[in-house]
Order: C-alpha cells, then structure tokens, then sequence
C-alpha cells in the first residue's frame, strides 16, 4: 500500500533563505497527522509543494504513490486542501463554488448528493444559496472546508483550520474532521493550538528552520518528557533555594519544573523550613507544548 | 457519463464559470461599452457626420461603426481575461483552481473562450443597437467573424499575460491605459490611415490593432487601407505568438507558482 505523502530529501530555496532543507517525511494512509512547528518553520511551505502550488527547489513529493510534479493530475485528484486564509469568490453563492470546485475535478451533477453531504455535515444548509461575500469568517471557514471535500480526496490537509475560530465552531470542526479521519481519510494537520495537536492527532512532527527536528508518535513525544510542573499558590515569596526550578511566576503563583516525582518531597521541606504556607498545590503532566518548548529551544 | 466528457469537464467549468463572472455584472461588462459607443458614435456623427466621407458612398457615421464594434470587441476581450485573472489574485482565490487538476492548456482554452464569448456578446449587443439607427451593409460576414473571433483571441491571450505579470490592480489599469487604450485609439476607428502623413501611415501599420479594425471594417463595405487577407494573416500571426508567450508562461507557473 502507497503511504498517504512521502516526502523525499525536499529543499525550497527563496532566493539565499533555505525555506526546506532536506525534510524527509512519510505520512500513511489512514494516519491523522500533526506538522507543528513555529511562524516561518516551513509547515506551509510544505504544504504548497505538497498542493503544487510552488515547485521544490530538489527532491520528490507523492501523494497516494503519485508523483506531485510528474503525475500532478492524479496527485491533485487524490489530495484536498483547506487554505489557512479565508479566500472566496466574491461572484458566487455557496453551493455554486461548491460545484464549480468539484466541476473542476471531471465531477458533474452526479456528484451533487456529495455535495449536498458535505453541505449539511458542516452546518451550511441554510446558507448554500448565500453569496460568499455575506457570510461570517466562521461560516466562511466551513465552505472551505467543504471546497477542499466536495472531489472525495483520501487525504486531506488542513492549514490551520481553526484559526480565529470561536469555541463552539471548533469543536464543531474538530468533530467532523475526527469523522472523516474514522471513515479513512488521511489528515494532515497544522495548528497553533497545541492542545488540538495532541487531542486529535497520532503522530507529530516538529519543523523548526526548514528541517523535521522530532517526528513520532505523539504518546512518545509526551514519554519523552520524564519530568512534570508543579503550579504552587503560596503564602509568600518562593525560597532562594527553589529558584533554579522556576518556570513561571505570577504574583505568588509559581510554576516549578520537577525532573522526577520524588523532587516534590524535596520543594515542601524547603517550603516548610522557609515558613511558606501552601495555598493551593497542583501537580501537571507536560503537554505537547511542554515538548514543543523544549525541542525547539534545545536543537 | 462518458469519459470524454468527464475529461473535458474541468476547462468546461472554468469556461462557464468564467462567462458566469461576466454575465452577473452585466451590467458593467456587456450595457456600458454599448452606451459608450452610442455615446461616441452621438458626438462623432454630430460633430463631423455631413463634414467627412471616408471612402465613397460611406456616410462617416456608417464608417465609425464597425471600427467602434471592433474596438470594443477587443477592449472587452482583453478586460475580461485581465481583469478576471487580477481579482483572482488580489483576492487569493486563484488557488482553487491551482490546487485542480486542470492543466496549463485547459486553463489557457478556458480563459480564452470566455474572453471570446465577451468579447462577441459586445460587438454583437452593439451592432444590434447600432441597426436599430443606421443602415449598416455586411459584405463579407466571414471576415466580419473572423476578425471578431482572432482579434478577441489575441486580447484574451494578451489579457492573460498582463494578468500573470501585474500584482496589483494600479499596474493592471497602467497596461490598460498606457498599452490597450492606445493601439485601440491610434488603429484608424475613427479615421483612415489614408488620411495620415507618409510617415504616421507606417507608423499605423506597425499597429496589429489597425489589421483587426481594417479587416473587420472590409467585412461590412467591401472596402479597406489594405488586402483583408494580409490583415487576417498578421491577425492569425499575432494570435498565435501571444498565445504561445501565454501558454509558456502558463507552463512556467509564471506568478502563480512559486
């Protein structure tokens, strides 16, 4: 079985800037993945190459074992994607750009039923005969969701989707991507919130300058951190002796980094002998943020 | 549903999308250039109508027409290709096509097509008015067809390549005013070219636009500067070339693929 993409030795050069440089990444069918990685990383550079809207510098993209230069019909044809700004055709109503999308695919009036799926699946009935121009940034972020469906891609990628988007339509979102994900699509992924990386998605990888610095699984990723935080609100001022573990410091909310458990024994004796009383104590797991954190400050 | 016309279906919907961005705008894109022509064609006739005859027989206001047709038939042709590409790109929604499967060519035949579409839905609303008024001849309508649909196809050709190169709509209206207006002006709609000293004649010839206006003009009198033959060859030359310039620039992901 072809993998999802595959990615081979890629580099994109701007000019002098290395936007890629030599990622190498394969993404399986079926796999709900996460490309994470701070503003100017390469996630969406990737991307570009992946949709063939910019051309690699070297080195080879598939999608579904077709070649994204060579075979870019068939590659195309088996890739859907949500674009991070809210583009739309000013000119059209929602279902008109929805069959002008998937007539630009081969797709005709047999594929309407699909249409009128995807329609209702994002909440965008009553909105379908409605010009694009007058819908909200939240019902324009679903119709290009829908934009990105309506030709059935096994693979989807989804540039930071929830973007600006208020609470409700992200769980909304988050609900329906994790639908699509059961009945098999491949999702890829980019987001700046780290909590949706780490709820939805199997595996990560972390882009930092154009190369992939961590890829796993994202329960390995998480192992990888042994330590755990420990958020304190105390009665007075933190003891000197306390200070190398600081992480964070809000008034008399203090958040502490514990390489090992048995450190916390450790932080309430030297509490105790200082004479500062605990207010509220709180013992954390490290997050995906806690990796993202330290990766990309490490390497 | 066959597989050829599944495998036409993609440059079809652009096509159709593209007549559809028109035809919403009707308004703009198809009743003013006819009220602009009623309205040149109102100052000209009063103004010199009586006072000049261009070529025997043919009354100045008869003679103005078909050059206005024409010249509006390319004006829109090339503002329909231009313009649509521009918006698209300004806008950001170019993508959804980028991200199709429709190749380089389908696109080209696609933006063409409507260019041509546009381009006849004008000279054509505006002959009808036109008829309504005067008493216009047609002498050789294949010619009158011929240069109406290759001169449409070389703006819509040169509409897309100035789409591809401007980033903003200010160096669009640049081209517009600095290169299109011009040719079109300069290309004998409202004069002869006989009527110009020696050296502005060869100027004149050195226009494609005054081929495309001559040889249509030749369509309705029967009349003209010079051969139709050899005006529809540097039609069909010029067409040609530019849209060879277009479709390498299309291939080359010219500003549209980084």
């Amino acid at each position: 079985m072809n993998p999802a993409i595959k990615i081979e030795q890629v580099h994109k050069q701007f000019g002098a800037l290395k936007a890629l440089n030599g990622v190498d990444l394969t993404i399986e069918q079926g796999e709900f993945f996460a490309l994470l990685g701070p503003n100017g990383a390469g996630k969406s550079t990737l991307i570009n190459l992946l949709a063939g809207l910019s051309r690699p510098t070297s080195g080879k993209l598939s999608v579904m074992g077709y070649d994204v230069m060579a075979q870019y019909g068939q590659a195309r044809h088996a890739l859907g994607v949500v674009p991070q700004e809210l583009v739309f055709d000013p000119f059209f109503n929602v279902r008109e750009m929805l069959r002008f999308q998937a007539g630009y695919f081969g797709k005709g009036a047999e594929n309407d039923a699909w249409i009128d799926e995807v329609i209702e699946s994002l909440g965008l009935t009553d909105k379908a005969g409605t010009n694009m121009r007058r819908l909200s940034g939240g019902m324009k972020r679903r119709a290009l969701i829908a934009q990105a469906l309506v030709h059935k891609p096994p693979v989807i990628v989804l540039d930071e989707p929830t973007a600006g988007v208020d609470v409700e339509l992200r769980h909304m979102l988050w609900e329906f991507i994790k639908r699509l994900n059961r009945e098999g699509h491949t999702i890829i992924l980019t987001t700046h919130y780290l909590e949706e990386a780490e709820t939805l998605c199997s595996r990560v990888a972390l882009l930092k300058q154009g190369e992939v610095i961590a890829l796993d699984s994202t329960k390995n990723l998480l192992a990888s951190m042994p330590g755990k935080k420990l958020r304190l609100k105390l009665a007075g001022v933190l003891p000197a002796s306390l200070k190398e573990m600081l992480r964070q410091q809000e008034h008399y909310d203090y958040t502490l980094s514990l390489n090992a458990i048995h450190q916390l024994e450790y932080v309430l004796a030297e509490l105790r002998n200082a004479n500062v009383f605990v207010e509220d104590m709180q013992l954390i797991e490290p997050d995906l943020e806690d990796v993202f954190v330290d990766l990309m400050g490490r390497k | 549903m066959s597989l050829i016309n599944q495998r036409f279906r993609g440059p079809w919907t652009l096509f159709k999308k593209e007549i559809l961005r028109f035809w919403r705008v009707s308004f703009q894109t198809v009743a003013a250039p006819v009220m602009t022509v009623l309205l040149y064609l109102l100052i000209f006739s009063h103004v010199l109508g009586g006072r000049v005859e261009v070529y025997p027989g043919v009354p100045y206001t008869v003679f103005l027409i078909p050059g206005l047709i024409m010249m509006s038939v390319l004006q829109n042709a090339f503002a329909n290709s231009s313009s649509s590409l521009i918006q698209s790109k300004v806008m950001g929604n170019i993508i959804f096509v980028l991200l199709t499967p429709l190749s380089y060519l389908e696109f080209f035949l696609a933006f063409l097509a409507a260019s041509i579409v546009r381009g006849l839905a004008v000279g054509f609303s505006i002959y009808l008015v036109a008829i309504c008024f005067i008493h216009l001849p047609v002498t050789h309508p294949l010619f009158i067809l011929g240069f109406a649909v290759f001169g449409s196809g070389m703006l819509g050709a040169f509409g897309i390549i100035a789409g591809l190169w401007a980033e903003k709509f200010d160096q669009m209206a640049a081209f517009q005013n600095f290169v299109i207006m011009p040719l079109s002006f300069l290309s004998g709609v409202f004069y002869s070219i006989h009527s110009l000293p020696e050296f502005w004649q060869k100027v004149s010839h050195l226009n494609p636009f005054f081929y495309m206006i001559d040889g249509f003009r030749y369509g309705f009198f029967g009349q003209g500067d010079i051969s139709p033959w050899f005006s529809l060859s540097v039609v069909l030359v010029s067409f040609i070339a530019l849209s060879l310039i277009t479709l390498g620039m299309l291939k080359a992901g010219y500003k549209l693929r980084g």
